[in-house]
């Protein structure tokens, strides 16, 4: 076990770092959602394709660099910072992992080269309610056809190729089949999703059962997990920043000890998180079974707290300018909440602990 | 490299099956089987002080002290693998004591060459047992407001005054301590001078906590006499080895004394019970697994400070954050155990509850101690703030 990245990962982390830093700042985010893209922002996803990050957990067979998971975390911390809008998670890590998971080989020899390279957006349909709940999924398949509904689908308003999770296996679906109707959800994180109606869709069955979308989930809970937590500490940096610089009563704020005791608390707060997240990404490069869904809970259910504590001190220390929309604040909060409902929030992932535990 | 360190762990593991009995190998059951060492110690028995004895021997009460002074001279890989093969067989920690979790390494660093041959040897072996004076009736949080006086009576010191929270005090043999030696600086007026508890005019009185236990004293200083090679470092320089020792202990502290050892979720599945396959209670349920988590956050944390360090990072600064941590998750714990225990957790003695039932009343009224002592969470967070997060006061 490891929290400590390799050369070969710290050299990609500081690239990415610096790519978002100049080419997706959070003011890319703000004119995107100001000429209303909805999260549409295909040049910015060929130039991170162009940099290898479509392909970092692809095999090389497949035309990826087959890098691992803690590479690739690294890459969407770093893309959390900005709040780059990007299919890096839904299909770099989500719909790659299903397709290598669960893929048969004419489906991964067709898929992963073509996700590799940029070339196509793949979503993975999972929730169907107002609440993720991928057990109880009321998906049906007979005839080579599907029937049933999926809820807030990220990246679904622009992907290609769809992986659709039943209660107890996986099918892919062509964006463009017949009987498929697809609503553009305009979301508060200006990313943009869709809800899907499948009625009678032509659909191709993956390999695997329960365990398999339970293994795609925990990774897709991993992989945001670790853009979360780059999110959390950007905001709170700007935070603890603005804490120095900003003077009321003749000094600056950050010498009141009220808001020095929060600080204090927020950092530890994170940096427990990030231990999770960096145990969760190694367990999973591992492929350390009996610890990646106790992992992928513990770091999703923390990330999303800590994420939902910086969000909201972020507002509140930023005081009355955190309220404003000139103020990157509000991007902050909107993509918190959203993330923190993708793939199940704390409260979801305390009740899996809960019962991984036996208790 | 990676051979020498199996050659090691084959040689340690040769030695541990030989020379730790097999009573060592066995859970400690109670307050008696932690050995703290000392001139008056009794042991509980034989194996206790033969299993002391045998480790001290090797070094290995101190595994990565140099030889010279009784430590292992072990490097931070090889003091892993001797770990790690103790942890295989269960074998007991050998010797508990503030010597070696906190002079020690003061000692190493600001003791003159005597001090060090004269202390730490004795520490290893057990056979000197240290307290520490620092907290005063009118320095708590503000340690270096402290006022024991300590004079220059030319071929000695002269040491008048009150320290309190001596932890076994009544029980230890020496005591490291902080005392004013000059009274127009605030910090700069400290000094750190070693005393025998023994001499004459020092006298100590046990204090009764909440929980029943009398683990700390208060400790008077009446005209005693001490030698003027008894001063570590220099004189008026003893806040920097206090706040370098104060880094020792907090990274020791936090959960010590905790008392009940019990896990949350075994009490809960005791008294509360399983339906449909979760706890009965779901309410508790949510609360136990919130704070699972965070003790599972907590314990990759240090796992992960462990290898920054290793790799050469220095984590000093960490271990504020980690006591405020540590603190707050064992209080939450004894919490969560009262309340999952029921009234099974409000006895007070008698034959009506069990031991396990009275620790765990014990342990939590011990615990509500863990954001006080070694430096209570609210003087930690400031210097989270301020050393970590780089927050300044602006007077």
């Amino acid at each position: 076990m490891t929290f400590t990245l390799n050369d070969e990962q710290r050299m990609l982390k500081d690239a990415a770092r610096d790519f978002f830093r100049e080419q997706a700042p959070v003011t890319r985010l703000r004119k995107q959602r100001d000429d209303k893209k909805n999260g549409r922002d295909p040049d910015l996803w060929a130039e991170m394709a162009a940099m290898g990050w479509a392909g970092v957990i692809v095999p090389e067979e497949f035309g990826g660099s087959g890098l691992g998971y803690m590479a690739l975390g690294a890459v969407l911390e770093e893309s959390g910072r900005t709040l780059a809008v990007s299919p890096l998670h839904s299909t770099a890590l989500v719909a790659a992992s299903a397709l290598m998971l669960a893929g048969t080989d004419a489906q991964k020899a067709e898929w992963l080269p073509k996700i590799a390279a940029g070339e196509a957006i793949a979503a993975f349909a999972i929730d169907e309610t107002a609440h993720h709940a991928p057990a109880k999924s009321k998906i049906a398949f007979a005839g080579g056809k599907l029937t049933g509904n999926k809820s807030y689908v990220a990246d679904g308003h622009i992907a290609h190729l769809f992986i659709v999770a039943a209660a107890d296996a996986l099918y892919l679906v062509r964006a463009d089949a017949e009987g498929l109707t697809r609503l553009e959800l305009f979301t508060a994180d200006s990313r943009g999703a869709a809800d899907l109606t499948f009625d009678g869709v032509a659909a191709e069955p993956m390999e695997g059962g329960p365990e398999v979308i339970d293994a795609i989930l925990d990774r897709a809970r991993i992989g945001l997990a670790a853009e979360m937590l780059g999110q959390a500490s950007e905001a709170f940096e700007m935070t603890s920043e603005y804490l120095k610089t900003r003077k009321q009563f003749g000094q600056v704020i950050g010498g009141f000890q009220a808001l020095q005791h929060r600080a204090a608390k927020l950092f530890t707060d994170l940096e427990l998180t990030r231990s999770c997240v960096l145990a969760a990404l190694d367990a999973l490069d591992r492929d350390d079974a009996k610890r990646i869904a106790e992992y992928a809970s513990l770091a999703k259910a923390r990330a999303s707290e800590t994420l939902h504590l910086a969000s909201n001190e972020m507002v509140q220390l930023h005081g009355g300018i955190g309220m404003t929309d000139a103020h990157d604040s509000g991007f902050y909060l909107k993509r918190a909440r959203t993330a923190e409902a993708l793939y199940g929030g704390a409260a979801f992932h305390r009740d899996r602990y809960a019962t991984l535990l036996g208790f | 490299m990676t051979d020498q360190l199996e050659t090691f762990r084959t040689e340690v593991r040769a030695w541990l099956e030989e020379n730790c009995p097999p009573a060592m190998r066995t859970p400690m059951m109670g307050e008696d089987d932690a050995v703290w060492g000392g001139r008056n110690y009794k042991f509980a028995s034989d194996d206790h002080k033969a299993w002391l004895d045998r480790m001290a021997a090797k070094g290995w009460t101190a595994p990565m002290w140099p030889k010279e002074y009784g430590g292992g001279g072990l490097s931070n890989a090889e003091n892993r693998v001797l770990s790690q093969e103790m942890a295989r067989i269960n074998a007991r920690t050998p010797l508990f004591s503030f010597g070696l979790w906190m002079l020690g390494p003061v000692l190493l660093e600001y003791a003159n060459e005597e001090q060090k041959q004269e202390h730490l040897p004795k520490i290893t072996r057990g056979e000197i047992r240290w307290c520490q004076g620092y907290s005063e009736p009118g320095a708590g949080s503000d340690l270096a407001g402290l006022q024991t006086k300590c004079e220059d009576k030319g071929d000695h010191w002269l040491i008048n005054g009150q320290k309190v929270w001596t932890s076994y005090a009544d029980k230890a043999d020496w005591c490291f301590c902080l005392v004013r030696t000059d009274t127009s600086v605030k910090h700069e007026g400290i000094s750190f001078v070693l005393i025998d508890m023994a001499s004459p005019g020092v006298e100590t009185r046990p204090i009764k906590l909440i929980s029943g236990s009398s683990p700390f004293c208060e400790t008077f200083f009446t005209d005693v006499k001490v030698p003027k090679g008894n001063m570590v470092g220099r004189l008026n320089g003893g806040w920097e080895i206090a706040k370098r020792l104060l880094q020792y202990e907090r990274t020791n502290i936090s959960g010590f004394g905790s008392g009940a050892r019990a896990d949350v979720v075994d009490v809960a599945l005791q008294y509360i019970g399983l339906e449909h396959g979760a706890l009965a209670d779901r309410d508790l349920r949510a609360r136990i697994a919130e704070h699972k988590m965070t003790e599972r956050a907590y314990a990759l944390s240090v796992a992960r400070a462990q290898e920054e360090a290793k790799a050469g990072a220095n984590v000093s600064h960490m271990a504020s954050m980690f006591k405020v941590a540590g603190a707050t998750l064992n209080q939450e714990r004894c919490e969560l155990l009262v309340e999952a225990a029921g009234n099974r957790a409000l006895g007070w003695g008698g034959d009506g509850f069990t031991p396990n039932d009275l620790s765990i009343t014990r342990g939590w009224l011990r615990s509500k101690g863990n954001s006080i002592e070694g430096g209570t969470t609210e003087i930690n967070l400031n210097v989270v703030a301020k050393r970590v997060l780089g927050l300044r006061d602006t007077q």
